[in-house]
């Protein structure tokens, strides 16, 4: 394929964006009129945390421990090793564990939200929905969103929780600490305007990647080759959303006065 | 003189299409269609890939929706009707999809429930049960209840999309090419099932279809799409001998 040029190629990006703004104001006006998809909202929100909880929990546990091993050389130089545990979960709570487990969310569910729906539009199951008395956004999308919306805090202080554990793992590679003086000491630092922040940016990130997901999938083109394109840029699109949404909340409690 | 025939038979068709116009951008796909199917007809709609014949029976279920013109399904405008009503007109039409359309994730069984328990239809579990049951009876597919589509074959899955089309028990059936992508073996045996479901259930039907074999045996008039519009009507025999080169190439 021959690139475009740069003014078709602007062009092209605020078509797509105008699209998927107005794919998710679709989401605002279906989601709080009836009829309530809830029984599909609940298996959806089982199939996608149930799909990502072996991953979080893996990345989890080697984020806190790695971060925990390479932080102690450059502490100890400065003499503060004592710092470690408040430190690793400065890093982990309030960046690492959200954006992580976001990532690894947007390559696992926005990926498979992608395809699916990608192969139900290409297989006209999309079509056969509407024509059996259901609103194929409803039943498809809105659960799908709001489900990766719910599911992905709760992984995120899953992930955060066993990232401790790996860090607290770490800490005693090399040194004895109980777990009740690590819990002081990480407990110590952190508090209400860390955890906040962090905690409410990730409700953000699960809406995107869903959305993003559902967005491909739902206006997947013909054939096997548009569902594998669909599932790709779910994940692209939305890895990018993650890191804007990141700045943008940074920005936003910093001016807040959070930090 | 053909369209003013139409006309004095609205009253008893079923289905009605007057100027019907829809476009993809600049890809005018259909550009003043007219058609009647009449009650009990079985109407095949001939043309080549990619002439609109997918669009038009989508337009009839409002899957699509159209620039310009009027459907008329049992004297209701289907392009000026609310959500519910449309809803209403829908449990009277199947559709059997081109590509199936049976749902990757559920068993055949929650197949062919889906469209009873959408459209709110109040019956017991018995009642939905036996209409299961009855639905692949028809198709000969009994012991596939439990499985997934995924284990099914391409002509078993035509059946089961078949019976879950059934299983409203439709008076008007829209067929997008119901053997395309079949081996010839399998493809009569469709066809033979979608007269034996013409004749026990009395439906109308428009089959979209170019495999000759399945128009000459399902056809009882023939509707040739040609350029966005019903270009000639005709029964098989009558187009068969037609010197049109239009006409012909399909019965060549
Ligand atoms: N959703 C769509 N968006 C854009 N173009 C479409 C869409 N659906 C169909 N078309 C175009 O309309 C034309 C007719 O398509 P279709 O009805 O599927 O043909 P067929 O007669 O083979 O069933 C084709 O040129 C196709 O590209
Ligand atoms: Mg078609």
């Amino acid at each position: 394929m021959k690139p475009d040029k740069p003014a078709k190629q602007l062009q092209a990006f605020f078509d797509e964006a105008g699209r998927i703004a107005r794919f998710t104001g679709w989401y605002f006006r279906q989601a709080i009129r009836p009829r309530y998809e809830f029984k599909e909202l609940i298996r959806q929100c089982f199939i996608i945390g149930y799909q990502s909880l072996g991953l979080v929990v893996l990345t989890g546990f080697i984020m806190g421990l790695v971060l925990t091993m390479q932080l102690r050389p450059t502490l100890v130089d400065y003499g503060v090793e004592s710092q470690i545990p408040a430190m690793v979960a400065i890093a982990v709570v309030r960046e690492i564990g959200p954006v992580i487990t976001a990532l690894i969310f947007a390559g696992k569910i926005g990926s498979s939200i992608g395809a699916e729906l990608g192969s139900m539009r290409v297989t006209e199951q999309i079509d056969a929905m509407e024509v059996s008395g259901t609103n194929p956004y409803k039943y498809l999308v809105v659960t799908r969103v709001t489900a990766a919306t719910l599911m992905l805090p709760i992984l995120v202080l899953l992930s955060d929780t066993i990232s401790l554990y790996g860090a607290y793992l770490g800490v005693n590679i090399k040194t004895v600490t109980s777990p009740d003086l690590f819990i002081w000491q990480v407990f110590d630092v952190l508090d209400f305007t860390d955890l906040m922040p962090a905690f409410i940016k990730t409700f953000f990130f699960g809406f995107a990647v869903g959305m993003i997901g559902c967005y491909k999938g739902y206006n997947s083109t013909k054939g096997t080759e548009g569902v594998g394109r669909s599932a790709n840029s779910a994940v692209v699109l939305s890895s990018v959303m993650i890191f804007i949404i990141d700045l943008l909340v940074v920005q936003v409690t910093d001016i807040m006065g959070f930090n | 003189m053909d369209i003013r025939e139409n006309i004095a038979n609205t009253n008893d068709a079923v289905i009605s299409i007057r100027g019907l116009c829809k476009a993809f951008g600049s890809n005018k796909v259909l550009d003043d269609f007219n058609m009647n199917l009449q009650k009990g007809q079985s109407k095949v709609v001939l043309g080549r890939s990619g002439s609109g014949k997918s669009v038009l029976i989508k337009c009839i279920i409002g899957l699509l929706t159209p620039e310009a013109g009027a459907i008329n399904v049992f004297g209701q405008n289907v392009l000026n009707i609310s959500q519910e009503e449309l809803d209403e007109i829908r449990v009277k039409i199947g559709f059997l999809f081109q590509s199936n359309a049976l749902y990757d994730s559920m068993t055949v069984r929650e197949n062919l429930e889906f469209p009873m328990r959408r459209h709110s239809i109040r019956l017991s579990e018995k009642e939905a049960n036996e209409r299961v049951v009855e639905a692949l009876k028809n198709v000969g597919l009994e012991h596939t209840i439990d499985m997934m589509p995924s284990e099914l074959s391409g002509g078993m899955k035509k059946r089961i999309a078949l019976a879950r089309t059934l299983i409203l028990k439709p008076d008007i059936i829209l067929y997008d090419e119901p053997t395309t992508g079949l081996d010839p073996i399998t493809g009569r045996e469709i066809t033979t099932l979608i007269k034996e479901i013409q004749h026990k259930y009395q439906t109308s039907s428009i089959i979209i279809s170019h495999d000759m074999k399945c128009v000459k045996n399902t056809a009882d008039s023939i509707a040739l799409l040609l350029n966005g519009k019903c270009y000639t009507e005709g029964t098989y025999s009558e187009l068969a001998m037609s010197d049109d080169p239009n006409v012909k190439q399909f019965f060549e």
